[in-house]
């Protein structure tokens, strides 16, 4: 049950192989690209690159206008014409999105930082933990009903946990959890697992148990193998995944907008708020705020991207 | 191309075989010398205790309640509902304008998904030809695009199609040299919502598909491609008759995966209605399912049942697709 739509990521397993390709795509030459800039004459080169660059604009434009507006002073902003510079530069919308409540006797931005950070931490923690557990069983050993588990995680991840948000709430309310953030933080934590399950299995099948067995026939002990060979070799696995997980619960809208009021609003429905409050008077200060939250999310994708992209690739190819 | 990939398993073996059952008493498995038939349900323990609470209990929980007349009174008091049978699946889609939402997501989505993987597939085919310079380029772009969260360009396309001070009416009166946009609302006639929510969803989903496709150009044979060029086939068909079959497995993926995640936008339609659109002609099915609002527990929890159906149906080629790879450990 992803709760987020919107920041999307593979949901088929991780081989490591595939996952490096991808990740060093970026680097990497493009067979096909280069006996096509070969066969194509300096003409064709030349539109490619103009298309290349429409490409570009189109991606970059809505976030550097966001960043534009969010330096601009509101007077300015609500000008007949639009400046492209923030020419009269100013932090004063940072300092209005930072301070000010979202609306009367709701959070203000520090606060809604605070709660955003708990519950994503916790959900990284806590599901890299459970999911690690289970992955390690799902890839490492043979047991009756190691598929039907399978089964369930694949059937289980795709239960839209939306189309459940009443019975949930229902449910949190009866566990007298309501507009606390453990409520939110068990609700993450299950739309989440599923996916890291699955994705880590992917990267514990890509290190072989032969090294595990080598360093045991060197006379290492089982756990000693697996903490000082397997576990490494995962590490970053593990960074991957549990990004993913953090920007997943960061993100989160919806399950927030209705577990969570007043005071214990995370980042989304803090931004709902203060979008609808402050709108008419201050444009700048919701850009502001709106580039606050995007910013931890853009830093940690960089660093992740190109792995899940290779642990989709690589399940739809082996087929 | 699977020589690419890792088979971290110590025996050959062919696909789609299943390797020995281990016999019962060391259920432990091939690798395992202890036998510990205990240990992996011990891991598996707190996955299971988790999901079998938060989502198969929930989900039984609903298939329960959308045969019932629950009500929030009925929480309130602590009364038993009555069991109504199909009541409310039949009023849901007799007598609201249910039926009008479910063809509306449905028409979105299928817009969108084609739209994407269109596009996705279009970028990935350019970046393939470009230079290294220019490709990091696009990949930057794409990773932006990508990464910004949804409720932030949401907030962002929202101010650039605002009604008084947005940048598409300034751009639109500059570039026709009126003043015919000024204090054109884009949002309140449902037709330019829906376009407006199209580009943002489409801007933020073709960098996934985009990349996924290059990575999976990177895995059709260069020979294979040489070969067809020198006994003549154009690009088109090179594109049409190896590329596409190479990148079957790929292009399914994407679908499906796309398919699935345009039927459950929340966020963009709730914060867009927010910005200026009418929410009784703009609703797809989770929003919709979200303004119901709590009260008539049954009627929801119905329709709540039907999307959990719908979308399971289109999730089982997915699960199908995955576990395929899954040719057991």
């Amino acid at each position: 049950m992803t709760v987020s739509p919107g920041i999307q990521v593979a949901e088929t397993p991780a081989s490591t192989t595939t996952s490096t390709r991808a990740a060093s795509m970026i680097g990497d030459g493009g067979r096909l690209g280069r006996r096509a800039g070969r066969a194509k004459g300096r003409a064709g080169r030349f539109g490619l690159n103009v298309f290349a660059f429409i490409v570009i604009v189109c991606s970059i434009f809505p976030v550097y206008w966001m960043v534009n507006m969010s330096f601009t002073p509101p007077n300015q902003i609500i000008s007949r014409n639009p400046s492209f510079l923030p020419f009269d530069f100013t932090w004063k919308n940072y300092v209005t999105a930072w301070t000010r409540e979202a609306a009367p006797g709701q959070t203000d931005f520090p606060h809604a930082l605070v709660s955003s950070l708990t519950v994503g931490l916790a959900v990284v923690v806590v599901g890299a933990i459970i999911a690690f557990l289970a992955s390690i069983a799902i890839a490492r050993f043979a047991f009756r009903g190691r598929y039907v588990f399978i089964v369930s995680v694949l059937v289980v991840q795709m239960v839209p946990g939306e189309a459940m948000m009443f019975t949930i709430y229902n449910m949190i309310d009866d566990w007298r959890l309501m507009n606390t953030l453990i409520g939110l933080f068990i609700v993450h934590l299950a739309s989440v697992v599923p996916f890291t399950i699955w994705t880590l299995r992917g990267f514990v099948r890509g290190v072989p148990a032969e090294l595990e067995e080598a360093a045991q026939i060197d006379g290492c002990s089982k756990a000693q193998a697996f903490w000082k060979v397997t576990f490494p070799l995962l590490a970053p696995g593990l960074v991957a995944t549990g990004i993913f997980a953090f920007i997943q619960s960061w993100n989160e809208f919806l399950m927030a907008l209705l577990l969570l009021k007043g005071y214990n609003l995370t980042l989304p429905p803090w931004l709902n708020s203060f979008q609808s409050a402050t709108e008419a008077t201050n444009w700048g200060a919701v850009m502001a705020g709106s580039t606050l939250i995007a910013l931890p999310v853009v830093i940690f994708f960089l660093f992740v991207q190109g792995r899940m992209v290779g642990g989709l690739v690589s399940g739809a190819v082996k087929g | 191309m699977s020589a690419t990939l890792t088979e971290p398993d110590a025996a050959p073996r062919t696909p789609n075989t299943k390797p020995p059952r281990p016999p019962k008493g060391s259920a432990a498995g091939p690798r395992k010398k202890k036998p510990l038939p205990w240990a992996p349900w011990l891991l598996l323990g707190p996955s299971i205790a988790l999901l079998g609470v938060m989502v198969v209990y929930p989900t039984i929980v609903m298939f329960v309640n959308s045969f019932t007349n629950l009500e929030i009174k009925n929480k309130m008091l602590g009364t038993a509902p009555d069991f109504v049978g199909f009541d409310n699946y039949i009023e849901v889609f007799t007598e609201s304008d249910f039926p009008a939402v479910l063809a509306r997501s449905l028409g979105l989505m299928v817009v969108l998904t084609v739209l994407i993987t269109a596009i996705g597939m279009v970028v990935a085919l350019l970046m393939t030809k470009l230079s290294k310079g220019w490709r990091l380029a696009v990949s930057i772009g794409l990773m932006l695009a990508w990464a910004m969260p949804p409720l932030s360009a949401t907030v962002v396309f929202g101010w650039i199609f605002d009604t008084d001070y947005g940048l598409v009416n300034w751009a639109l009166n500059t570039i026709t040299g009126t003043q015919d946009f000024r204090g054109h609302s884009w949002l309140i006639d449902p037709w330019s919502f829906m376009m407006v929510l199209v580009i943002i969803v489409v801007w933020q989903s073709v960098p996934f598909a985009a990349v996924t496709f290059y990575a999976g150009l990177g895995q059709v044979p260069d020979e294979v491609l040489e070969a067809s060029s020198l006994d003549g086939a154009g690009p088109w068909q090179r594109f049409r008759l190896i590329v596409l079959p190479y990148m079957r497995g790929v292009l399914t993926a994407v679908l499906v995966l796309e398919t699935i995640w345009n039927l459950r936008i929340f966020t963009q339609v709730y914060a867009l209605q927010q910005q200026g659109g009418l929410a009784s002609e703009t609703n797809i099915l989770p929003t919709y399912l979200f303004r119901q609002g709590l009260g008539e527990f049954g009627v929801t929890a119905a329709i709540g049942v039907f999307m959990v159906i719908l979308l399971m149906a289109i999730s089982y080629f997915n699960v199908r697709s995955s576990l395929k790879d899954e040719a057991e450990l």
